[in-house]
């Protein structure tokens, strides 16, 4: 089984229909297990309760990262390869990864209200990843401005593409700006910075939440497949119905 | 090389002459900044510090409405497809087509910026920063948003869409051109700091834009 295989979307289909449901069950028990962990993690000296708004907030910025990461390699696969699934794995990343920005932003913003004093700031890491989400809605605007899907795929690619340069400014605005946004602490020369109490809990919901995304992605694909076999059956109806 | 040097006078020529509507975007320029102290009220001490942050905007805008024309005329009178079958390759001819378009559209809103600096009660030091780091930044405004316009000519009705696009793409452009023009006028950090980021931007531009633009038109024109 190659990535060539998965070319036929009937095969896509039925492989994915079997995988989704253990996909499914893995990703609630991980999450379930990940959120008792969470919850009974000690508070932080400084922080208080507070910082478990972190056990969300992280694993939603990273997928948020990750998810175009994925849409740039669908890009390739779309501009390079010509796989005929790249465009579909492309569209339907799109939404999912404007959710995980979106949720980043606004427990990002709750979890700055108690500790820096406010809600929004502009500093370098959440004005990149803003933009990411800007990015994301100009991304799914172009998907939506065109009826012909492949002409619309081989577009949404060269904007991905374009668009892959601003995930490493994401990384490393906290390095190279020094401001308000803490640096990173997990993914960083000479280990992680963060006390066992409080990684733990976080790997495990970072595993449940990127689970999360691939079930939330295969079964996106699928409703997006589906969906083109409706659209291309109700043409042939209706040229029939014409002739 | 004749090739290049053609397409870049015939670019202009269209471009200044009638019907060509290089300087609508000038006359934006103008307007937008003199909408300004509309808005903002005739607080000279106010529009003084505002004023790099609002020549900048209104720049950046004024690039945008222009930014359509860079290969919509081409696409309807069928030049584009003889320039995306020619010789020249597609990433020369874009960053030629670019270049152009910033001649034409781009230097005039920096010649423009002295007298748009007057009203906004500018001193001369710091509307020289301004239409120095416009000299420097507005390259990458053009370059970067020469990847929307190419999208958005392949997509036939782009329009509105480019703006969404390519605003993104700008923003550092925009973070950095007015940061090093508030350095340059009331300081503390120093001018060369993000002068140097900006002009990073702009040859990175440079590079990313026509190939991305010509990736766009090869793979999106039929």
């Amino acid at each position: 089984m190659t990535l060539i295989d998965l070319a036929n979307p009937t095969k896509f289909l039925s492989l994915t229909g079997r995988v989704l449901p253990w996909l499914a069950g893995a990703t609630a028990i991980l999450l379930l297990v990940g959120l008792y962990q969470a919850a009974i993690a000690p508070d932080d000296y400084q922080q208080g309760a507070t910082v478990k708004i972190m056990f969300i907030h992280v694993p939603n910025a990273w997928l948020s990262m990750f998810v175009w990461g994925v849409m740039s390699i669908a890009a390739l696969g779309t501009l390079v390869w010509r796989h005929p699934l790249a465009d579909v794995a492309a569209k339907a990343a799109a939404p999912i990864g404007a959710a995980f920005t979106f949720l980043a932003l606004v427990t990002g913003s709750l979890w700055g209200r108690p500790m820096w004093g406010t809600y929004w700031e502009w500093d370098a890491r959440l004005t990149s990843v803003l933009v990411l989400f800007l990015m994301y809605l100009g991304l799914m605007a172009l998907w939506r401005a065109v009826d012909d899907p492949s002409r619309a795929a081989r577009a949404a690619a060269v904007l991905t593409l374009v668009g892959a340069i601003n995930l490493p400014i994401i990384k490393f605005s906290v390095d190279w700006w020094n401001t308000l946004h803490q640096p990173a602490s997990v993914m960083r020369m000479g280990g992680p910075s963060l006390d066992k109490a409080f990684l733990i809990p976080l790997l495990v919901m970072a595993i449940g939440f990127s689970l999360l995304f691939v079930t939330l992605h295969l079964a996106a694909m699928r409703n997006e497949i589906l969906r083109r076999r409706v659209r291309s059956l109700q043409m042939m109806q209706a040229s029939q119905q014409a002739a | 090389m004749t090739a290049i040097t053609a397409l870049i006078r015939r670019d202009i020529k269209i471009a200044l002459r009638v019907g060509g509507g290089a300087l609508i975007g000038v006359l934006f320029f103008l307007t937008v900044t003199v909408l300004m102290p509309f808005a903002i009220g005739p607080d000279l001490a106010l529009l003084t510090r505002l004023g790099p942050a609002i020549l900048w905007l209104g720049a950046l805008l004024a690039s945008l409405l222009t930014l359509d024309r860079l290969f919509t005329a081409d696409h309807e009178d069928g030049s584009l497809d003889l320039i995306v079958m020619g010789q020249t390759p597609l990433e020369l001819a874009c960053a030629a087509k670019a270049l152009a378009h910033w001649l034409a559209a781009g230097v005039p809103l920096i010649v423009a910026t002295p007298m748009l600096g007057l009203l906004l009660n500018l001193d001369g030091e710091a509307t020289s920063a301004v239409a120095l780091t416009l000299l420097v930044g507005t390259p990458a405004l053009t370059f970067t948003g020469m990847i929307g316009a190419a999208l958005a000519v392949t997509l036939h009705r782009g329009g509105l869409l480019l703006a969404v696009l390519v605003l993104p793409l700008s923003i550092p452009v925009l973070i950095f051109g007015v940061s090093a023009s508030q350095a340059a006028i009331t300081g503390p950090l120093a001018f060369g700091t993000p002068f140097s980021i900006l002009c990073a931007l702009s040859l990175v531009s440079l590079v990313v834009g026509p190939f991305a633009a010509a990736a766009s038109l090869r793979h999106g024109l039929d």
